[in-house]
C-alpha cells in the first residue's frame, strides 16, 4: 500500500472502458465530483494536467455498497481498523460499506456511530456509514436510540444486532415498528438462538461426520419466517442479513410479495463465501472455515445462486469479518466465526455468478451497488453512470487472474478462506466522487482531510 | 502410519495390523514374570488431558511404560493448561521440550487434528484419545480386539450401537471401525440421540431395541449423560430405561453367544442392570485389559519405526 | 506386511547369487547339529538336561522344529520347541518401517530351569542372539543358554559365540547370506549375494 500525495479532485479521464461491460469502448471524463462526458473511445478531450487512466477496454461498474462490513473499531484494532478496512474495501472497488456495530463498545449510542463515522471520513478511502444496534449492547432486550442515532451527525439509516439475533418476537415488533418512522431498516441476523446453542457446523452429514453440533438450516428460516411476517405487519422495512439456505430463498420468495409497500420492503443479502465455499471444507477443521451463519451444502449453493440471479435474495453484501490470528488459529470450537471479504467479493460474484452466465455486469452493478444503495437509502451510491452522476465507480479487469494470498491483503488479519485460490477479475481502480482512491492494487490518498470536499457528504438527504 | 487422530483414517488392513500387533502383544506378555518390554527405551510420551478420564489416561500410561517409555502426564489443572494458554502453545512447547508422541484429551472436536497441523514438521506423534463428539479411536480400538476375541473374525457380525449416538465420539469410532472390519451395525436410539445427516453412515437405524436382540453377535451400550435430559432429548431417566435400557429381559432375548459391551464409566440401572454388567456376556472387564494392550500396540506403530522424517 | 524376502526373488540385473549349500548339503547341516546337540547335552542319558528348543522368527523357528524332529529319530527323545520373537527388543527398530510382531510360543513348562537352545538361521553382528537373550530373560531364569545357527559369516559386533555352528561362511562385510528352506521359501539352500549398487536392504545386514 503506498501513500501517494493528496490528489486534489480534478479533472480525471477514463479512456477506453465499457460501461456495464456493454457496447463499444467509451472514453469518461470526470470533473470536480461528477462524471462531465461520456463519449466513443478517443473522443473526449481533456486539459493538459487531467489525470488520465486507461480502462484497457475493462469494465466500468458503479462504485460498490457493502451492507455489511466488521471493521472492528473501536475495540479490536488488533485484527482491522476503520483504515485498514476503508484501505480493503477501495481495493475492492467499494465506494460505501456499513459498519457493523458489535464493536467494543458496542455502536448503540451516538457517541460511538459519531466516531466510527468521524473515522471514516478522516480516512477517506470509502464512505463509511456505522450500523447503529437495535438493542443496548446488541442484549436483544431493550432497544437502543434508535432516533438518536439517526439524527447523530453519522446519519445512522441501517440498524442491526449483527452477530446476535432479535429473537424476542415482541423487541423485533417494536424494532420494525420504530424504524418504520425513521425510514431505517432493521438487518437481521437470523438465528433462532435456542437451536443454535452451542452449534458449530451446518447441520448435515458432514458435522455428523466430523461431531461438530449442528447449525440447523431451520433455525434460519422460522425466523425469516417470522420476521416476513413482522415486517409485513408492521408495514415495516426489513433486511434480512447473509441468506445462507435453500429455505430463506423460498421463504423469501414467499414472503417478499406479501408486504404491504411490496416486494421491495423486504430485502436480503448473500454473502460471497457463501455462493462459493460449502461444508465439504470443514474436513481438516481448520477454523478459518468458521463463519455464522455456517459455510452450507452445495444445494443452498445452487439455490443462493439462482435467488440472487432472479431478485429473491437483493444484493451481495461482504459480513467481511476480520479475526486476529490467536481467535482463528485454535481449535474449531474456540475459534470466532468469520472471513474476510472485502477485496474477494467482486472475484467471487465474478467466479460463481458472471462466468456460468447467471448474471451479467449490468446485474453485477445491480447486486453490489445500486440495489444495496437502495436499500440503505444512500442517494449518491449505486447511481447510473451517466453525465451528471456521482462520480462513484469502479474499473474492473474482466479477464485478470489473481491468487488469493491473506498477507497481500489490505486487512491486519488475514483470515481469507481463498488463500491460494486463483479466482477471476480484479479491481484496476476506485474512484469516489471523482477521486481515485485505489489504482492498480494500491491505495491513492489515504490521507487524512480535514477539508471538505471529497468525503463531504452530498446533497441534503439527511 | 504418522498420528493416529481417527478410525475414519483406517482401512480394514491397517486396522487389522494394529489388532494383530494388540493380540501379539497381549501374547508376548503372557506369564512373563516381567511385564517390561525395552521397545520404547529412551521415547517420550505425555498424555495431555482437558477433560478427566481416570480410565483412558491410565491405560495409555501403562502401555507406554510396559513398552520403557518415559511418559509424563499434564492434566489441565495442574499446569498452564489451566491459566489460558492456548492448545496452540501448549503443543509446540511440548513438541520442543522433546515429546516424541502426545495423547490428547479434549472437549473441542477435531482438536487432535489441529495438534498434529501445528505439530507438522517436528516429527512428534499425535494419538486422539478422545475428541469432543468426534472421535475416541482407542476406544474403538479396544472394543473391536474384545469382540475378536470372543467372536473371532467380525465380517458378516451385527453389532447394536445403543443410546446416545449424537454425542457419542466412542459410537463414531465404532460405526468407522466395525464397519471396515465388515461387521453389520446397527444403531438403535431415539431420533433425538441420533445425528441429522445419520442417513449416509454405514449402518443401519433403529428405534427399537427389543426388535433387535435376537440377531445381534455383539451390543454396545453408550453412556447416557443425565444432563441431557435439560436439552429435552428425552423425557425422563425412567423412560430411556424402559426403551433402550439393558435389561435382564433384554439380556436373557440375545443370542447365548452375544457380547454385551460398554465403553464405563456405568449407570447401572439407566443404561445397564447391574445384573448383566456382572454376567459372563459382559466383556467389560475384557475391554479394560484389551485397552492397555491396544494402546501399546498403537505406541509400537507409531513410535517404534523410521519415522516419515527419517526415511526421506 | 509380508516379511521382506530373503533373497528367493530378486530381481533382474542383480548378480546371481551363488549357492553355498545345495539342499542336500543343508539336510545334512542340520542333522549334523541335532547329533551335536544330543552329544553336549547327553539327552537320553540319566543325567540329560531337560533341553527347549526356541527359534527366531521366521526361518529360526523352522530350523528348530527341523532339529526338534531329527533329534526324535536319532534319541529318541522329543524336546520342546517354539518360538521367541526378538522384534519388540531390537536396538534397530528406527531404522527401518514398523515390524509386525512374530508369533511368541513359549513351549509348556516355561523356561525356568531348562537348557534353552536359541535357534537361528545366520549369526552376523551377534544383535539378533542378544535381543533374544533379553527377551528371554523376561520369560524366566534358564538354567543355561546356548546358540545354534546354521550358518556363522563372521563381523560379530558384540562378544557372542554359538554353541553350535552348520557351517562357517566367511564373507564380506557388504555381501549378504541367504538361507532358503523348503516350509517358507519353496527350497532349502544357502546363498551369497554379492554386494548390488546402493540399495542393498538385505535383512542378514540388519540381523
Amino acid at each position: 500500500m503506498t501513500t501517494a500525495s493528496l490528489p486534489e479532485t480534478g479533472t480525471v479521464l477514463v479512456t477506453n472502458v465499457r460501461p456495464y461491460g456493454e457496447g463499444e469502448p467509451v472514453d469518461v471524463l470526470v470533473t470536480g465530483e461528477r462524471i462531465a462526458e461520456i463519449g466513443p473511445s478517443g473522443t473526449v478531450t481533456a486539459e493538459e494536467h487531467a489525470e488520465r487512466l486507461d480502462g484497457r477496454g475493462g469494465v466500468l461498474l458503479p462504485g460498490f455498497v457493502d451492507l455489511h462490513t466488521h471493521l472492528r473499531e473501536p475495540g479490536r484494532e488488533d485484527a482491522e481498523t476503520v483504515r485498514t478496512g476503508s484501505a480493503a474495501a477501495a481495493l475492492g472497488g467499494y465506494t460505501a460499506v456499513f459498519a457493523m456495530a458489535n464493536t467494543e463498545p458496542v455502536a448503540d449510542s451516538a457517541v460511538v456511530v459519531e466516531h466510527v463515522w468521524r473515522a471514516g471520513r478522516e480516512v477517506g478511502l470509502v464512505d463509511v456509514h456505522p450500523v447503529g444496534a437495535v438493542t443496548v449492547g446488541l442484549r436483544g432486550d431493550k432497544l437502543a436510540e434508535l432516533g438518536t442515532m439517526a439524527a447523530s451527525a453519522a446519519g445512522v439509516r441501517v440498524f442491526s444486532d449483527d452477530g446476535h439475533c432479535v429473537a424476542d418476537p415482541l423487541i423485533m415488533r417494536r424494532a420494525l415498528e420504530y424504524a418504520r418512522g425513521l425510514d431505517a431498516v432493521i438487518a437481521q441476523h437470523a438465528e433462532e438462538p435456542r437451536l443454535t446453542e452451542g452449534a458449530q457446523a451446518h447441520e448435515g452429514e458432514r458435522a455428523a461426520l466430523l461431531g461438530l453440533a449442528g447449525w440447523p438450516a431451520s433455525a434460519e428460516e422460522a425466523i425469516v419466517a417470522r420476521d416476513c411476517i413482522l415486517a409485513s405487519h408492521a408495514g415495516a422495512r426489513l433486511h434480512v442479513c447473509h441468506v445462507s439456505t435453500r429455505g430463506t430463498a423460498d421463504v423469501l420468495a414467499w414472503g417478499k410479495p406479501r408486504h404491504p409497500r411490496g416486494a421491495t420492503a423486504i430485502s436480503a443479502e448473500v454473502t460471497p463465501h457463501h455462493l462459493l465455499l460449502t461444508d465439504e471444507l470443514l474436513a481438516g477443521y481448520d477454523p478459518v472455515n468458521k463463519v455464522n451463519p455456517p459455510l452450507r451444502t452445495e444445494s443452498d449453493v445452487t439455490a443462493l445462486r439462482e435467488a440472487l440471479a432472479e431478485g429473491t435474495i437483493d444484493c451481495v453484501a461482504t459480513d467481511h469479518a476480520p479475526h486476529a490470528v490467536q481467535d482463528k488459529d485454535t481449535e474449531w470450537a474456540v475459534a470466532r466465526p468469520g472471513m474476510l471479504g472485502l477485496q474477494t467479493a467482486l472475484s467471487v460474484v465474478v467466479e460463481t455468478m458472471v462466468r456460468p452466465g447467471m448474471l451479467d455486469w449490468r446485474g453485477v452493478a445491480r447486486v453490489m451497488s445500486e440495489r444495496p444503495a437502495e436499500i440503505a437509502r444512500l442517494p449518491d451510491q449505486g447511481r447510473p453512470i451517466a453525465v451528471g452522476e456521482p462520480a462513484n465507480l469502479v474499473l474492473v479487469d474482466p479477464d485478470a487472474r489473481w491468487t488469493v494470498r491473506g498477507e497481500q491483503l489490505a486487512s491486519i488479519a488475514g483470515n481469507t478462506p481463498y488463500e491460494g485460490m486463483a479466482l477471476p477479475a480484479t479491481v484496476r481502480a476506485t474512484m469516489l466522487r471523482g477521486r481515485m482512491t485505489a489504482a492498480d492494487g494500491a491505495t491513492v490518498g489515504d490521507g487524512v482531510r480535514t477539508a471538505t470536499g471529497a468525503t463531504e457528504r452530498t446533497g441534503g438527504a439527511r | 502410519m504418522k498420528h493416529l487422530l481417527a478410525t475414519a483414517d483406517l482401512d480394514r488392513a491397517g486396522a487389522t495390523q494394529l489388532l494383530d500387533t494388540a493380540m501379539s502383544l497381549q501374547q508376548n506378555l503372557l506369564g512373563k514374570q516381567v511385564r517390561k518390554l525395552p521397545t520404547l527405551r529412551g521415547r517420550t510420551v505425555i498424555t495431555v488431558f482437558y477433560e478427566n478420564s481416570t480410565r483412558t489416561r491410565v491405560s495409555f500410561e501403562l502401555a507406554g511404560k510396559w513398552m520403557s517409555a518415559d511418559v509424563v502426564n499434564v492434566s489441565a489443572g495442574g499446569s498452564s493448561v489451566g491459566k489460558g494458554e492456548s492448545l496452540r502453545d501448549t503443543a509446540l512447547t511440548l513438541a520442543a521440550a522433546g515429546a516424541d508422541c502426545v495423547v490428547l484429551r479434549h472437549p473441542a472436536s477435531g482438536a487432535a487434528h489441529r495438534l498434529a497441523e501445528w505439530l507438522d514438521g517436528t516429527g512428534t506423534a499425535v494419538v486422539n484419545a478422545g475428541d469432543g463428539m468426534h472421535e475416541h479411536p482407542t476406544q474403538a480400538l479396544l472394543d473391536a480386539a474384545t469382540l475378536r476375541e470372543r467372536l473371532g473374525d467380525l465380517d458378516g457380525r451385527r453389532v447394536a450401537i445403543v443410546g446416545d449416538v449424537l454425542h457419542s465420539r466412542v459410537a463414531r469410532s465404532n460405526v468407522h471401525l466395525l464397519s471396515a472390519l465388515g461387521a453389520d451395525v446397527v444403531l438403535v436410539a431415539p431420533p433425538t440421540l441420533l445425528p441429522v445427516g445419520v442417513e449416509s453412515w454405514p449402518v443401519t437405524v433403529s428405534h427399537t431395541l427389543d426388535a433387535e436382540l435376537s440377531e445381534l453377535d455383539a451390543v454396545m451400550m453408550l453412556r447416557v449423560q443425565a444432563e441431557r435430559m435439560h436439552g429435552a432429548f428425552f423425557p425422563s431417566a425412567r423412560e430411556y430405561a424402559r426403551s433402550f435400557g439393558l435389561t435382564e429381559a433384554r439380556a436373557a432375548a440375545l443370542p447365548d453367544h452375544a457380547v454385551v459391551l460398554h465403553p464405563g464409566p456405568m449407570l447401572r440401572g439407566m443404561e445397564i442392570a447391574s445384573t448383566v454388567a456382572d454376567t459372563p456376556s459382559s466383556a467389560i472387564t475384557e475391554q479394560v485389559r484389551n485397552g492397555v494392550h491396544v494402546r501399546m500396540a498403537i505406541l509400537y506403530h507409531l513410535l517404534a519405526a523410521a519415522t516419515e522424517e527419517d526415511e526421506t | 506386511m509380508a516379511p521382506p524376502s530373503r533373497g528367493a526373488d530378486r530381481t533382474a540385473g542383480q548378480p546371481a547369487p551363488r549357492e553355498l549349500l545345495t539342499a542336500d548339503d543343508v539336510a545334512r547341516t542340520i542333522a549334523r547339529m541335532a547329533h551335536q546337540v544330543i552329544e553336549k547335552t547327553a539327552l537320553g542319558s540319566p543325567a540329560a538336561s531337560d533341553v527347549v528348543l526356541l527359534g527366531i522368527p521366521t526361518r529360526g523357528a523352522t530350523l528348530a522344529a527341523r532339529l526338534a524332529e531329527r533329534i526324535a529319530i536319532f534319541s529318541g527323545v522329543d524336546v520342546p520347541y517354539g518360538t521367541l520373537d526378538i522384534t519388540l527388543y531390537r536396538d534397530d527398530l528406527r531404522n527401518h518401517p514398523t515390524r509386525p510382531l512374530e508369533p511368541m510360543e513359549v513351549p509348556g513348562g516355561g523356561v525356568d530351569d531348562r537348557v534353552v537352545i536359541l535357534v537361528d538361521d545366520v549369526l552376523f553382528s551377534g544383535r539378533s542372539a542378544r535381543a533374544a537373550l533379553d527377551a528371554l530373560g523376561e520369560h524366566g531364569r534358564p538354567r543355561a543358554v546356548q546358540l545354534a545357527v546354521l550358518a556363522d559369516r563372521g563381523h560379530r559386533e558384540l562378544p557372542i559365540r554359538a554353541d553350535y555352528v552348520g557351517k562357517n561362511l566367511p564373507t564380506a562385510r557388504d555381501e549378504e547370506v541367504s538361507v532358503l528352506l523348503e516350509e517358507v521359501d519353496g527350497r532349502d539352500a544357502v546363498l551369497l549375494v554379492r554386494p548390488h549398487g546402493d540399495d542393498a536392504t538385505g535383512e542378514a545386514e540388519q540381523e
